[in-house]
């Protein structure tokens, strides 16, 4: 059977453990003088992005090429694209071209599976709607495997997730992934923007966490939300929620302030994080390069691991 | 069930690697510009010990690592993890580099490590020092310095260690 990632559940502590092991390979790859190699040559990874995306598509774009692999990329912009059958014509098509992985972005959840069905490629998922988004998470858990010099036990960590956590799937990935890592994820969010049931501790108090936790993730917090009555507004929202001056600087010094974004600033983020020595937004995205190559390698570079 | 031959004691490999440091220095008409690359992993450890005599018999060079998991012509063929890196702690560029390995067999993984080594820049030269030469070559490589010639049936296992070298024959009928 075909290999997949597609959520850190399907994937297993197993193959999370040895992952993040292979994204410390290939971010050494990345730091040398020529940082691409030979490991993929021949194969052929399709990115199939029927939402926006700037850095995830590119980030899988480069990983795959300093794997040397061979891309090609489909964007299409959702309105452009009709369900069903349509999809599933395009996924075949290209699959006849000859596709050894599929990346896929769609704005509806169970998306990589069903692609999964219609082709023998590897499926890797880069985001389905509010469902999971696997990569970012293996990103934002090496990120602090990278900054705080540990290995692949987090035992002991806090992490405060601070936002839309309802709609998020980096939310709900970068918890699983956090939690089968061993640290203590809390939600921070107005309780209309929580889920409805969930094993993660929440608060709607943000001042009550700032200061005391290892990691800040911020969300980012989709505008369009706002128009649908479950915030109250952004100046409301973002006095409760946003990351200001006063709660900047009440972060830990050995703190880590993380964002998957793009940012809302003004928004979630009144501060310049680019000012404060916990951020760790562009190591994360230097580190998308080195999660993803991880990814592409043990899909389509493990020969003989069967499933 | 598997039958184990020690073929060198811990005294012969020092020796060996002794022996060699003299020939890295005589080839090389001294040690100006010499880096030693360990080829992960089993090379790692042999040239850790040839750069140490040759700085006892000359002077100091730079010693690094190369992991060529990334650079095989058998991906896809196997499992394969990588959990090493490259560590090449000086600039390559018109250095003569000396690739360590524990054992050469086929070949294939030196011709990886030659690919790896030019993804850090152009050397002077590339030579091979190995512990062991145990024969079965698929392509045209030969070492520069050898531990000793071994020659072994492909059934058999060859492990290395400081400790010595044991030749291990599995009960396969050949």
């Amino acid at each position: 059977m075909t290999l997949h990632f597609r959520s850190i559940e399907e994937a297993g502590t197993e193959r999370i453990h040895r992952l993040l092991d292979l994204t410390e390979h290939m971010a050494a790859v990345g730091r040398r003088p020529n940082p691409k190699v030979p490991a993929l040559r021949g194969k052929t990874v399709c990115n199939l992005f029927f939402e926006d995306s700037t850095r995830t598509r590119m980030s899988f774009d480069l990983a795959a090429k300093r794997l040397s692999a061979d891309t090609m990329t489909l964007a299409v912009s959702s309105s452009s694209v009709n369900k069903g059958e349509s999809l599933r014509d395009t996924v075949e098509t290209l699959d006849a071209m000859g596709v050894d992985a599929f990346v896929v972005r769609h704005q509806t959840s169970g998306v990589p599976w069903q692609v999964a069905g219609w082709t023998p490629a590897a499926v890797i998922n880069a985001g389905d709607g509010w469902h999971a988004h696997p990569t970012q998470a293996l990103l934002d858990a090496y990120t602090i495997r990278q900054r705080r010099g540990i290995a692949n036990d987090f035992s002991g960590l806090k992490v405060a997730v601070v936002g839309d956590i309802r709609h998020s799937r980096v939310a709900r990935s970068t918890t699983d992934i956090l939690q089968l890592l061993g640290a203590k994820v809390v939600h921070v969010a107005p309780r209309t923007l929580l889920p409805p049931t969930s094993d993660v501790a929440t608060t709607s108090n943000f001042d009550d966490v700032v200061g005391e936790v290892d990691v800040v993730y911020m969300l980012r917090m989709q505008r369009e939300r706002m128009g649908a009555g479950l915030v109250p507004d952004g100046g409301e929202y973002s006095r409760r929620f946003a990351l200001d001056e006063r709660r900047a600087s009440a972060l830990r010094p050995d703190a880590l302030l993380m964002h998957p974004g793009p940012m809302n600033r003004g928004v979630e983020m009144m501060v310049d994080p680019t000012e404060l020595p916990q951020s760790t937004i562009l190591d994360q995205v230097t580190n998308g390069i080195a999660a993803r190559m991880a990814v592409l390698f043990e899909l389509l570079g493990s020969g003989g691991i069967e499933e | 069930m598997s039958h184990r031959k020690q073929v060198l004691g811990p005294d012969d490999v020092r020796r060996a690697v002794t022996r060699m440091a003299h020939e890295v220095i005589e080839r090389n008409r001294g040690v100006d510009g010499v880096v030693l690359l360990g080829m992960q992993r089993g090379g790692v450890w042999l040239a850790q010990l040839l750069g140490s005599e040759i700085a006892r018999i000359a002077a100091p060079v730079p010693i690094g690592t190369v992991d060529v998991s990334l650079h095989r012509d058998d991906i896809g063929l196997r499992p394969v993890s990588p959990g090493t890196s490259s560590d090449v702690p000086v600039e390559v560029q018109g250095a003569t580099v000396v690739l360590v390995d524990d054992v050469l067999y086929t070949g294939r993984t030196v011709r990886a490590a030659l690919d790896a080594v030019s993804d850090f820049g152009r050397p002077q030269a590339i030579q091979l020092a190995v512990l062991i030469d145990r024969g079965h070559r698929e392509l045209p490589i030969r070492p520069d310095f050898i531990g000793k010639n071994l020659p072994t049936s492909s059934d058999e296992e060859v492990d290395v260690t400081p400790d010595g070298v044991i030749i291990i024959e599995s009960e396969v009928s050949t």
